[in-house]
């Protein structure tokens, strides 16, 4: 399946069927993320729930602190 | 006005000759002097702005020159605090701006003061405890403020409106734990430059009455790494929000007296802040001087001193940073087995 997160093209395998497996897959699970999934922001109990499509959206920003 | 200063800018249709006068007849207060400061700073006092209040509690060390653009060898073997730096750089660039350098934190005392006066807040900090104070201060008085943030070769901005767009209390369960953000991975100084843009952009957006210019988007990119992504972030703000909702009650802005600590990011450095205002810079390096053990420096500004494996700078306000440690017990020790 292809999306695209931040822009960029991405190949994940079968088993990265929602957004929390891509949270997963990315490595990025634990932290503080905004992901908004084709347009939608996301609660972070709905990561789960949130089914991924070849051809969706993701687009995943996190803070940080330094200026 | 002086046309051919800002011809080039006037010429460009939604600033002209009316975004102009209101860009002079402006007040900004930047927050931080170090990357993210001295880079809008500078473009913010060749735009013309008539008015920069800038605060910063630090002084020029060697590892800022890579990337705070406004400081030079000299400033950092004078040990210069940066926002005395800064102001000496920028009066040279233009000095119709009347530019005003507080070397101490920004705290709420300081901030009360100024915020009122003030069109625009930029956010060139390095914590999101003094953002959190920003935020909460800019909703009271209702300012608009710009985050901005740096890490290796990632960047992220936002314009906070009060009324309108999320704050950043309302994204407070997005913001890292305590530490978190004092990786010690670096940060290329083109991310920098690329986050001011944003930054300064929207302020002079906001300054020259084209708010329907703005982004109303929270943005962030990875230059190495070539992403970018914005998202609309409307949909964040909260209606139970504690800093900009109807309840409203400010909790950033409790106030609190005592000795107060901060690990400062990736620095091996303790800040301690006391009560007092105030330090005789000359008393202290009298008493020091009577140890021979010790390595004295002072200038106007400040006095640092080493012993031990400790280097500790005490600023007239009264503020220390102690290096050598990121222990706060241990800097305390030290603090008051020094300073009293």
């Amino acid at each position: 399946m292809k999306i695209t997160v931040n822009g960029n093209g991405l190949e994940v395998q079968e088993e990265v069927k929602h957004i929390k497996g891509l949270i997963d897959f990315l490595e990025l699970e634990g932290k503080p993320l905004i992901i908004e999934h084709n347009q939608q922001i996301l609660q972070k109990e709905e990561h789960e729930k949130a089914v991924l499509e070849n051809g969706d959206k993701v687009e995943i920003v996190h803070f940080v602190g330094g200026g | 006005m002086e046309t051919n200063r800002y011809h080039r800018q006037i010429l460009f249709a939604p600033i002209g000759e009316t975004g102009q006068e209101k860009l002079i007849r402006s007040h900004v207060l930047i927050v931080g002097a170090g990357a993210l400061g001295s880079s809008s700073a500078e473009a913010l006092t060749r735009a013309g702005v008539g008015h920069l209040t800038l605060i910063d509690r630090d002084y020029v060390e060697e590892s800022n020159l890579q990337r705070q653009q406004l400081f030079s060898e000299a400033d950092m073997e004078q040990k210069m605090p940066k926002a005395i730096a800064a102001k000496r750089r920028l009066s040279e660039v233009n000095s119709h701006v009347k530019i005003d350098a507080i070397v101490g934190d920004a705290e709420i005392n300081i901030l009360r003061q100024i915020v009122p006066e003030t069109d625009l807040i930029i956010d060139a900090t390095d914590n999101f405890e003094t953002r959190l104070l920003l935020n909460d201060i800019a909703q009271k008085y209702q300012k608009p403020w710009i985050y901005g943030a740096v890490v290796a070769s990632y960047g992220v901005t936002f314009t906070v409106l009060p009324e309108k767009t999320p704050c950043l209390q309302c994204l407070q369960e997005y913001i890292p734990a305590n530490g978190a953000t004092c990786d010690s991975v670096g940060i290329i100084q083109p991310v920098v430059q690329k986050v001011v843009s944003q930054q300064v952009t929207e302020a002079l957006k906001l300054l020259t009455g084209n708010e329907a210019a703005l982004s109303g988007r929270l943005i962030s990119f990875d230059l190495w790494k070539n992403e970018y992504t914005e998202i609309e972030a409307a949909a964040l703000r909260k209606s139970d929000c504690p800093s900009c909702s109807e309840k409203r009650s400010y909790p950033n802005l409790a106030y609190d007296s005592r000795l107060k600590t901060a690990v400062l990011c990736g620095r091996n450095t303790v800040q301690l802040r006391p009560q007092r205002k105030h330090a005789d810079l000359d008393e202290v390096a009298e008493e020091l001087k009577k140890n021979k053990q010790i390595k004295l420096f002072q200038n106007p500004y400040l006095l640092s001193f080493e012993v031990d494996s400790f280097r500790i700078v005490l600023f007239q306000d009264g503020r220390a940073l102690v290096h050598g440690t990121m222990d706060q017990l241990e800097a305390k020790n030290i603090y008051h087995r020094y300073l009293g």
